[in-house]
């Protein structure tokens, strides 16, 4: 058997920050220790990631007391005063992984292209297809215009026609695309199409990229198969990508495992957790800039990237697409509308500030409620019913797909609900959270809630992601450890009836079980909200809804189940799905002001 | 004494100005190192490949794509007129013949027998790179472009719209806090950069647009507003491409903002001279903020004076407060505790201790801005 890891050092760097955590073995588990930031030193005037990665570490060695750094090294392994065992990294500095991906018919070989990117962690700049209305011409300006990282080429079935799929190569060929990073190597280009097409595709685009050649991402109508592609787009990034960016050569030659892309490795965490403990799970990150949405349903993962949805550089974005109304219906007090969108504004140029005034703070976590909701918009019709090999679907069923597909996305189905992000993650109450994920996602039945307190999925999910055999088995262990024990913060559970019920009717009741073997019932009334503080261990919980309504179990048929409390405790959410509010303004701040005095959400004062 | 870093846009009464001027792809650099240059000097030119044009031979006569070679009136390289004949098919006993002409001047570029397409482009397009601002070739980059070096006063905005413009400045607004009103805006200041106090209206930019002013550096100016110059909501801060004859620089934010004392006398110190300005901002990592650079003659070309920025908020520092309640306030520091503090948001924060209009208050650090007062 092999030693036992005892110490492992994680960094992120992000495109501001970069965070480094500790992971001990101690006692019986691996315990999260210390964890350490410092400024992303990836541009000008230091252009060397390293030296921000060194900078964290240092953090964590000051607080540590351990010695970790030797130099600009680090010491490897524990000898058990000084040093680490393994060291892993993820990146998002330099804006990311960012790719163009291609596919002859845009909603069938051009969305499993985006599929595979976009679960390798890449953000999707466009998707071109040759049924995308745009002239040939029109495509090549835009290919040329992107500078792209790489690209990924797909079309056509096995042995299928390759005349559209050329087509595609041609133009790729025609625009002669340039890398955005360094000037003198060649575009990566990885071709997931046809097989048959394989030899004039070497002809067409060998001379002028950096071509590889994977398996067909749709080998046959009604098969995807993504996980060649998105091997490749990992290799290509640490190869190509990361390579060009400054210090990167560096900072791989000191990594016991390849460098993920920031969201590729979330994406695979919240995959491994769904798996392991065969539940759904929607996990969001929403940053400054643009909001992630993962989601694990029948076993298959999707994830979305919503570039210009965020809480600072494209607030002003959240507004635009919501709409002023829908960000204020969650505001209950009255404001000017023209100061209200210079302030706004101003969150934009200056992304740095925070909320100082109580109004500041509900204004934020009300644009907060519209970015999480516009986000999940987007996931859920890109989140359809076709994935991996394994989900063979009929003829019949790859018809449909044109139409979009069926969302997998099943509010009701869905077990856990985690958040991560500024806005989600530093909310003065935890209170706030789960007020603002409820809002935004809805969930439907019973469902868990929690928060990534300092955003250390990317970091676990690198480390649930190592190959290597010798360090496989730890590193799995430690990552799943620390992800349940110091990673998550447990919120509670939300308990929604669903269906027509009449307003202030009763939708379900309630019969709660302690572990001391004390019960409680509530009623669970339509348009309110209710909250019941109690800690995260179990509750036996029994649920008899009213005729029509469904908790889980189908229309009227009652639920027995087992649900968790957390630092919010139980909420009990009677609020018709979509949560709508009443267009008269006293009546819609009445609602807003004793929804937040159920759940405590706000310091009472004035204005609560 | 305590400190605390706050960034703060630049404001330079002199500065060594060093920029790159870069083509888009390799071309010619056409100046040499130590060239004397005018901003309109032009210093690298390089061709864009041209626009390609892709004829679907064998769809247009009807013949497999294996066939269209034989077709074929053209080879690769070949360079074609509009009308040319590209491709033609044999016909019946020389009747009824089908053909393809070339839609454009251009070259044969390739010609694919998979799927049956011509590709045909078109003449290259010419890119020139000028210099932007006058100064001295300080840097040629081989194949590139050059870095430009100017002694110069330098200011940065915190949000502008459209690209390089140049243009005499001419201060309009009497003092810092004083609106930029469209009846100060006349025939007589086409190309010119103006200088106005706290605020522009729509209609004043408006009106700037239709007398062609170069630019206008103001303090404030409405966000909803900018909708009715872009076409457009502006969702995220990047911009620069815009194609508007006038460029708008905001030094301060959005609303009506006093313009810092500092940016406005130094404005008026320079009035009537030339300058270059380019609203491109991006607001990303990587951040590009808008800019106005004065070219200056100076004997004395070694003084970099933005190595004398100050580190950040010291006790005694003025700062401004870059978010609501105070917004745009001016206020000096008082001391700068160094525990955590609960603001009326109980989010948890350090703050900065800050006399405003005679109050002490505390404001968190993150909603301050360093105001350099030299």
């Amino acid at each position: 058997m092999n030693k036992k890891i005892k110490s492992i050092l994680a960094t992120d760097c992000g495109s501001t920050t970069t965070k480094a955590v500790l992971i001990e073995f101690k006692e019986d588990r691996y315990h999260l220790t210390f964890r350490g930031e410092a400024p992303t030193t990836v541009e000008a005037p230091f252009e060397d990631v390293t030296k921000g990665v060194l900078n964290a570490v240092m953090e964590i060695e000051e607080l540590s007391g351990r010695t970790i750094l030797d130099g600009d090294k680090i010491i490897t392994p524990d000898d058990g005063s000084k040093g680490v065992d393994i060291y892993v990294s993820t990146s998002s500095a330099g804006g990311g992984l960012q790719m163009m991906v291609a596919g002859v018919v845009k909603s069938m070989s051009g969305e499993s292209a985006e599929r595979a990117a976009l679960g390798a962690g890449s953000i999707v700049m466009d998707v071109l297809a040759s049924n995308d209305g745009r002239l040939p011409h029109e495509k090549i300006t835009r290919i040329r215009q992107l500078r792209p990282d790489m690209i990924l080429l797909s079309g056509g079935t096995d042995g299928g026609t390759t005349t559209h799929v050329m087509e595609l190569a041609e133009i790729l060929a025609a625009a002669n695309p340039r890398p955005r990073l360094g000037q003198n190597y060649k575009l990566p280009v990885i071709y997931a199409g046809n097989n048959k097409a394989q030899d004039s595709i070497r002809e067409t685009l060998g001379e002028i990229s950096d071509l590889d050649i994977v398996d067909n991402i749709r080998p046959v109508l009604e098969q995807e198969n993504l996980e060649p592609s998105r091997d490749k787009i990992h290799d290509l990034f640490m190869e190509h990508v990361m390579a060009q960016a400054p210090g990167y050569k560096k900072l791989m030659s000191w990594t016991d495992a390849p460098i993920m892309p920031t969201p590729g490795a979330v994406g695979s965490l919240i995959e491994m957790i769904a798996k392991k403990e065969n539940i759904s799970v929607v996990g969001v990150d929403i940053g400054g800039a643009t909001t992630d949405i993962f989601s694990v349903f029948e076993g298959k993962f999707n994830r979305t990237v919503s570039a210009n949805l965020g809480m600072s550089y494209s607030i002003c974005n959240v507004l635009a697409e919501s709409g002023l109304d829908n960000v204020l219906r969650w505001v209950p007090f009255d404001i000017d509308r023209s100061e209200l969108t210079n302030r706004i504004g101003n969150k934009m140029i200056r992304p740095t500030t925070v909320p100082q005034s109580l109004e500041e703070l509900v204004i934020e976590q009300a644009i907060a409620r519209e970015a999480l909701r516009l986000s999940f918009i987007q996931h859920k019709e890109f989140a359809t019913s076709l994935k991996g090999v394994q989900s063979e679907r009929t003829i019949s069923d790859a018809f449909e797909q044109s139409s979009s597909g069926q969302s997998l996305v099943n509010m009701m189905d869905l077990d856990l609900l985690v958040g991560s992000g500024g806005v989600l993650s530093h909310a003065p109450r935890r209170q706030q959270s789960a007020r603002m994920l409820i809002d935004a996602f809805m969930p439907e039945g019973i469902t868990q809630l929690a928060v990534d307190s300092i955003f250390m999925m990317p970091q676990l999910g690198v480390l649930a992601n190592i190959d290597k055999d010798e360090l496989k088995e730890d590193a799995s262990q430690a990552a799943l450890e620390v992800f349940d024990n110091d990673c998550l913060i447990r919120l509670g559970t939300c308990v929604t009836p669903v269906g027509n019920a009449k307003p202030n009717s009763k939708m379900a009741d309630v019969t709660l079980t302690f572990g001391d073997g004390s019960v409680k019932e509530i009623e669970i009334n339509e348009g309110s909200l209710e909250m019941m503080e109690h800690p995260y261990d179990e509750v036996k919980v029994h649920i008899k809804p009213a005729r029509g309504i469904d908790v889980g179990s189908g229309k009227g048929e009652e639920l027995e189940s087992v649900i968790y409390g957390g630092v919010v405790g139980l909420i009990f959410d009677g609020r018709n799905r979509p949560i709508t509010l009443s267009k008269e303004s006293d009546q819609r701040i009445d609602s807003l002001l004793s929804w937040s005095k159920a759940v405590d959400e706000y310091p009472k004062g004035e204005m609560f | 004494m305590a400190h605390s870093y706050t960034p703060g846009l630049k404001v330079l009464k002199k500065t060594i100005f060093k920029k790159e001027r870069i083509l888009p792809l390799k071309g010619d650099v056409l100046v040499k190192s130590g060239d004397q240059l005018t901003p309109d000097t032009i210093v690298a030119s390089t061709n864009l490949p041209g626009n390609v044009q892709m004829l679907k031979v064998s769809n247009i006569l009807n013949i497999d794509p294996k066939d269209v070679v034989e077709a074929l009136q053209v080879k690769e390289g070949q360079e074609v007129k509009k009308g040319d004949i590209i491709a033609e098919t044999s016909g019946i006993f020389g009747m009824f013949k089908s053909s393809v002409e070339s839609p454009v001047d251009g070259t044969i570029e390739s010609i694919s027998q998979s799927t049956g397409r011509v590709v045909v482009r078109e003449a290259p397009i010419p890119v020139e790179v000028d210099a932007y601002v006058s100064g001295v070739v300080d840097e040629v980059i081989q194949n590139e472009g050059i870095v430009l070096k100017s002694n110069a006063a330098f200011i940065q905005g915190i949000f502008g719209i459209a690209g390089e413009k140049r243009g005499d400045l001419l201060v309009v607004s009497s003092g810092p806090g004083e609106e930029l009103t469209a009846d100060q805006i006349t025939a007589n200041m086409k190309g010119k950069i103006l200088i106005g106090g706290s605020f522009l209206s729509l209609e004043a930019y408006k009106k700037a647009l239709s007398i062609q002013v170069a630019g206008i550096v103001v303090g404030g100016f409405n966000y909803y507003d900018l909708k009715a110059i872009l076409g457009y909501n502006l969702g995220v801060a990047i911009t620069g491409t815009e194609k508007l004859n006038t460029a708008l620089i905001v030094t301060e934010g959005y609303g009506s903002i006093p313009m810092s004392e500092a940016t406005f006398s130094l404005l008026k110190e320079n009035d009537g001279k030339a300058a270059s300005i380019n609203g491109a901002t991006q607001i990303r990592a990587g951040v590009i903020r808008p800019e106005i650079v004065i070219p200056i003659d100076s004997g004395n070309t070694d003084e970099d004076s933005s190595s004398k920025m100050p580190e950040g908020i010291q006790e005694g520092s003025t700062v401004r407060v870059i978010r609501s309640p105070n917004f745009g306030k001016i206020g000096k520091v008082i001391s700068l505790p160094s525990e955590l503090n609960k603001m009326e948001s109980e989010t948890m924060v350090r703050v900065a201790e800050i006399n405003i209009d005679g109050k002490n208050i505390l404001i968190p650090r993150a909603n301050l801005e360093m105001v350099e007062t030299e």
